[in-house]
């Protein structure tokens, strides 16, 4: 494990008093800020921007829970508080552009927030990476994970939701060459077992936990790694992993680590 | 004469049972909430080509969907030819449209080939139903009764067919030399026995008629009612991504009262309740959705919650919602209550609480119901009208309120990730 070094992000509040507009913010949400394994992609994708000298910043203090999570569990009204106070900053600093790397985030900005005053242009991180490598900015020659398979785990929010697969695989194939598919992909894609606000609920009584079936279908894939891209995927899937005991020869991945690794950022 | 009599009573007394049936689903209708306001006709037509008359989402399922939309389409060129067949049967005429020469043709040979092809597809169909044990046909909610109406509802079909076949070849027997249309199928039996069929031309042209008009009547007590159902519905369907849940207007006139104390309070604003409990609650989409529901169980094959072992069944939703209208509709109607709700007599709240709202269940649908925003509909009921939430959904909406995040952690630690 290398050592963990301050990277320099730029706060909005900071770059606006310095009277600059930064281009895009980063939408870090709650699990890239508070989550002990996710926080390292939220790392990796500041890292990549930083690396991309790409002009952005993010919210900081004056992000708040997007409040997908309360929505879908019933609580419309603590999530249009969570909106209004949102839309409230992201107006204020006048944003135009929002990446994000939770699809969850990315599907309530994007979709949610629209029909209460927050318009935005909201993309999300795969879609980003996939037109830097496509327009060339992003050399990866270098590939850390020489002999290594990988599969690709869709999280609902950002296939079914709102259509995006191809771009996570580019990115992964930029690297891996190759993504070995499982048999519930894309659109047919399994649940990891956190959405909907299960993330923070006891499952209910079945004959099996969701994210153990889904762990289950990777390992008979016999990869040696599953990429991911959303925060809730990839807790549930180390998860399942952990409890298969499979640690030593399957990892999760998400894919900003990919890039971040390719990059030796 | 007396046949043209008798068939435009037949007929009257067909379109009398229909327009009862119609009224009484017309009173349920209006015991729903509006829904999203329908835009966007060319984008809802073009929608309606590719998933309706495309069959797009059928195929999902490939061989069996090949089965469905062969059947789909070979009952729309069929039906070209049962509305002839009741013009003649009112006229008097035989073969009205006959004039339209080669078209005439072309659609009376398809239809005459795809009957044989949907009979052996129903025949299939019910066998399948009948000894593979497909899993997705069965769960709680495919009761006994509901495998007889599949069951049913593929015998009229089939005998459907089969009085189709025995007409076109009475027709043939009956006009050796001239006869209007192009037979692949009957013309080729009527030559294979070399018998004179003529004695079926009005006995099958009877019961194919009055087996169409009984079917028709059938459809709106039947999960076969998407028969008549599915494309409207899908030509209505949400056009939204499948993950955007609608924000309640109501909570944000709430809101904004509380986030500017200086708004002017609406008092004509309906003060109605927050989610869906019962029936008034669901909109007139979620009914509709119950009414198309033809139980193919695609949405529960597919559920994460289900596959799992878990109670939540997406199809039993529906199935429920279409149970209790049949149940507390009337009452309503009558002015008259009673002590059950869809919520908790019909669904629990564990199946409720299992969905992952992934949506695998509204992609796979093939006439576009939303399972997940009817779902969540009934968790808005129950946490802001009786704050009945698992106790991990209360510790996490505590967490978002007091310090933004669903985890315990302080806002000013936000930045930490960078350090």
């Amino acid at each position: 494990m290398t050592i963990e070094t301050k990277i320099d992000v730029p706060v909005m509040a900071d770059v606006t008093a310095k009277g600059e507009k930064p281009e895009y913010l980063y939408w870090v949400g709650c699990a890239g800020a508070f989550d002990d394994r996710y926080q390292k992609v939220a790392r990796a994708f500041a890292k990549i921007l930083n690396h991309l000298g790409v002009s952005y910043a993010v919210l900081g203090k004056e992000e708040s829970c997007t409040g997908d999570a309360a929505k879908r569990a019933g609580n419309e009204m603590l999530f249009q508080m969570q909106a209004m106070q949102n839309i409230g900053v992201l107006n204020g600093y006048e944003v135009k552009k929002i990446i994000c790397t939770c699809p969850h985030c990315y599907n309530t900005l994007k979709n949610e927030y629209s029909d209460l005053g927050g318009n935005y242009e909201v993309i999300n991180y795969t879609v980003f990476l996939d037109e830097m490598i496509r327009a060339g900015k992003l050399k990866l020659e270098n590939n850390p994970f020489k002999g290594e398979s990988i599969t690709y785990h869709d999280p609902c929010y950002l296939g079914r939701g709102n259509g995006i697969y191809d771009a996570p695989r580019n990115v992964v194939k930029a690297v891996f060459g190759e993504v070995k598919e499982m048999k519930r992909a894309r659109s047919y894609g399994l649940c990891c077992g956190a959405g909907g606000a299960q993330m923070f609920k006891e499952a209910e009584k079945g004959n099996k936990e969701v994210n153990i079936e889904r762990t289950e279908e990777i390992i008979e894939r016999k990869v040696d790694k599953v990429a991911s891209a959303c925060p809730f995927c990839m807790t549930m899937l180390t998860d399942g992993i952990k409890l298969k005991n499979k640690e030593a020869e399957l990892q999760n991945i998400d894919i900003a680590e990919i890039i971040e690794k390719a990059l030796n950022l | 004469m007396i046949k043209q009599i008798l068939f435009i009573i037949t007929l009257l007394i067909t379109f009398g049972v229909f327009a009862y049936s119609v009224k009484r689903l017309w009173g349920f209708f209006k015991l729903t909430k509006p829904a999203y306001p329908i835009k966007n006709i060319g984008a809802r037509i073009s929608h309606t080509l590719n998933v309706a008359f495309g069959q797009t989402k059928i195929f999902r399922k490939p061989v069996i969907g090949l089965m469905h939309a062969l059947v789909f389409w070979g009952f729309l060129v069929i039906t070209l030819g049962s509305i002839e067949m009741v013009v003649d049967g009112v006229s008097g005429l035989d073969r009205a449209f006959a004039f339209t020469g080669w078209f005439y043709d072309v659609v009376i040979a398809s239809g005459d080939v795809f009957a044989l092809l949907i009979l052996i597809f129903i025949k299939l169909f019910s066998i399948r139903r009948m000894f593979l044990k497909v899993k997705r046909f069965s769960g709680v909610e495919m009761t006994p009764k509901a495998n007889w109406d599949a069951q049913l509802s593929l015998f009229f079909i089939g005998f459907l067919m089969v009085s189709l076949i025995c007409f076109n070849m009475g027709y043939i027997s009956s006009h050796p030399n001239a006869y209007e249309g192009v037979y692949p199928v009957s013309a080729a039996l009527v030559n294979l026995f070399g018998w004179d069929f003529s004695w079926l031309q009005e006995p099958g042209w009877w019961v194919h008629l009055l087996l169409i008009f009984t079917f028709a009547n059938y459809l709106p007590y039947s999960k076969h009612f998407h028969v008549f159902l599915s494309v409207p519905n899908v030509f209505l369907a949400n056009l939204e991504p499948i993950t955007k849940y609608p924000n309640l207007e109501s909570i944000t006139r709430e809101v904004k009262l509380m986030l500017d104390p200086e708004a002017a309070y609406d008092e004509n604003a309906e003060v109605a309740r927050f989610g869906v409990k019962d029936i008034e609650d669901v909109s007139w989409k979620n009914y509709m959705d119950s009414l198309s529901c033809t139980q193919c169980g695609r949405c529960t094959d597919v559920c994460p919650a289900n596959i799992t072992g878990k109670l939540l069944s997406p199809r039993k939703i529906f199935v429920d919602l279409r149970k209790r209208m049949n149940e507390k509709g009337p009452l309503v109607i009558a002015g008259k209550e009673d002590n059950k709700s869809l919520l908790r007599d019909y669904i629990s709240e564990e199946e409720i609480w299992a969905c992952t709202t992934c949506n695998a269940c509204a992609q796979e649908c093939p006439i576009d119901i939303s399972h997940p925003n009817l779902i969540m509909d009934m968790r808005r009921y129950l946490v802001m009208e009786e704050s009945a939430a698992p106790t991990g959904l209360n510790v996490m909406f505590a967490n978002i309120e007091n310090n933004g995040a669903p985890w315990q952690f302080s806002p000013e630690d936000r930045m930490k990730w960078a350090e």
